[in-house]
């Protein structure tokens, strides 16, 4: 596939550690070792739900090190689309799945002086493997962790029996908020951020340390955007003269596996670039739900993200 | 023979103001003074306030802009007699620094260079310093025979400074040393070696 090679794994555990969120555990299916990856990595677990394959992208939290397993955390939420729901009420201990090789998207950056770590909700989960990865190194980093409620904070005893005083703790139903601009007030010279959470957290602190003088190069943030739901459309591929229809909770990535294209793909979440097509023509409005295309390209209308993004209208002609 | 057009070679945009950084934090070597003022025109009301610059008169000759420095009011204008005494100081300023401070750099290139090694070492993206050539093209030149560094030089081919081989000065540059690479002119029929040109005035 196009996301690079598969690696069949089985599921070894499932745990249920927070309101509505469970960690699984994956071994090789063939019992062998699995590929090493670096804290911030995640995979591109398949699904077959059905008549549908759907594929989501999940961090990698276990330790870095260890390479007889890998785990990931699956919030189930009720959008429409049905990946995390399948992996909570379809699977069980045994299964196997296919899975992509891990891709890092959000790295450390080795040069940082200091990582400062800032997670909302399930976005923990990279800064676990994150701050496994740096603690062995001895590197120096602090996580700020912000949840609704106790109960939906996955994970937050454990980092902060293992990482200490590192770890700050957030809750609102507690009344304690993230104290963003005091945070970013006082970081000393070569500190990196780092930000996973809902888009409008990550959107606020990448926001907030613009305005606190913070350089590009040093901000980085992780987003695992679901496809948002549409109108649906047609897709006709001006080279393979094929016609595919896309429906309302499709992507049109989807739709294109789904009549069988070997389309390209890395991080199905409008992040890395790898799936960005050539637009023939449109008869509508392009929708566009990535964070890679720069304004410019955008408003050129001549590309398409084809893992978050979609048409508004009839039809839409790619160059595939 | 210089090999144009590589990659390595640094680009040198010219200083543009960050209106967001909390601190403006400049290093500035001889007519690299000029870019300052420049930048302090185009700054806000807020601009000296929030402005510390290191200077050094330097070795490319700027002469009678300290003058000028000073009457811009800076919250700091440090005056150092030499390169290395300014970049000592930088460093233990850079030491004790928050996010939000933007280093900036205007100079001849050697100076230039050293700057940004040094933003470097601090954690400082490279591309986060703004930078602006000003004066002289001289060139810090690494031998890479026996690894000294030669500065302010002006012509190809060049006797390097440490070990007196003939060193032809290419366009290769490092950011880790700071310097360009200078290559023994004449290793292969040794006595031969072709006359100088003055071509980084
Ligand atoms: S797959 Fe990464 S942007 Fe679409």
């Amino acid at each position: 596939m196009s996301g690079g090679a598969e690696l069949r794994v089985k599921i070894a555990e499932i745990e249920p550690v927070a309101t509505d969120v469970r960690r699984f555990r994956f071994v090789a299916a063939d019992g062998g070792a699995l590929p090493l990856f670096s804290g911030g990595a995640h995979v591109v677990v398949g699904m077959e739900a059905g008549d549908r394959r759907i594929r989501n992208a999940y961090s990698l939290m276990g330790s870095p090190f260890d390479e007889s397993s890998y785990q990931v955390s699956v919030l189930k939420t009720r959008d429409s689309r049905g990946g995390s729901v399948f992996l909570h009420e379809r699977v069980a201990v045994g299964d196997t799945l296919v899975i992509s090789h891990p891709v890092n998207l959000f790295p450390v950056d080795r040069r940082a002086r200091k990582h400062l770590f800032i997670a909302g909700g399930i976005g923990i989960t990279p800064f676990l493997a994150m701050a496994e990865q740096l603690s062995e190194e001895g590197a120096r980093f602090e996580l700020h962790y912000a949840m609704r409620a106790r109960d939906c904070g996955a994970y937050a005893e454990e980092a902060a029996r293992l990482y200490g005083g590192r770890v700050h703790l957030y809750c609102s139903a507690e009344g304690r908020r993230l104290p963003v601009d005091a945070l970013l007030a006082n970081q000393p010279l070569g500190t990196h951020l780092y930000v996973c959470g809902p888009e409008r957290m990550i959107e606020g602190v990448i926001g907030a340390a613009r305005d606190a003088g913070w350089p590009e190069e040093n901000l980085h943030a992780e987003r695992f955007q679901a496809p948002p739901a549409g109108e649906p459309f047609r897709a006709r591929l001006a080279r393979s003269g094929i016609s595919i229809d896309v429906g309302p909770h499709q992507s049109l990535l989807e739709a294109l596996e789904a009549a069988g294209i070997d389309a390209p793909y890395l991080c199905r979440g409008g992040a890395c670039g790898q799936c960005e097509t050539a637009i023939v023509s449109c008869d509508g409005t392009l929708v566009h739900n990535d964070h890679y295309l720069t304004p410019e390209e955008r408003a050129g209308a001549a590309k398409i993200m084809t893992c978050v993004s979609r048409l508004a209208g009839r039809e839409l002609v790619l160059d595939l | 023979m210089l090999v144009a057009g590589i990659k390595s070679r640094p680009q040198y945009p010219g200083l543009v103001l960050d209106p967001k950084a909390r601190l403006h934090l400049i290093a500035a070597e001889g007519e690299g003074a000029l870019a300052v003022l420049a930048l302090a025109a185009a700054g806000g009301p807020d601009f000296p306030a929030k402005t510390v610059v290191y200077y050094t008169p330097g070795g490319s000759a700027g002469a009678g802009h300290v003058g000028s420095l000073e009457a811009l009011g800076l919250d700091a204008l440090h005056v150092t007699p030499t390169v290395p005494t300014l970049l000592t100081r930088l460093d233990v300023h850079l030491a004790t620094a928050t996010m939000g401070t933007r280093l900036y750099t205007a100079g001849a290139e050697g100076f230039l260079g050293q700057v940004v090694q040094l933003g470097e070492r601090h954690g400082i993206d490279h591309l986060s310093i703004r930078t602006e050539h000003c004066g002289s093209l001289a060139r810090r030149v690494q031998c890479v025979h026996c690894k000294g560094i030669t500065e302010n030089v002006t012509t190809s081919i060049v006797p390097c400074a440490h070990c007196g081989l003939s060193l032809l000065v290419r366009d290769h540059y490092s950011r880790r040393l700071a310097a360009f690479m200078g290559v023994c002119v004449d290793a292969e029929a040794p006595g031969e070696v072709p006359a100088a040109e003055e071509i980084f005035r």
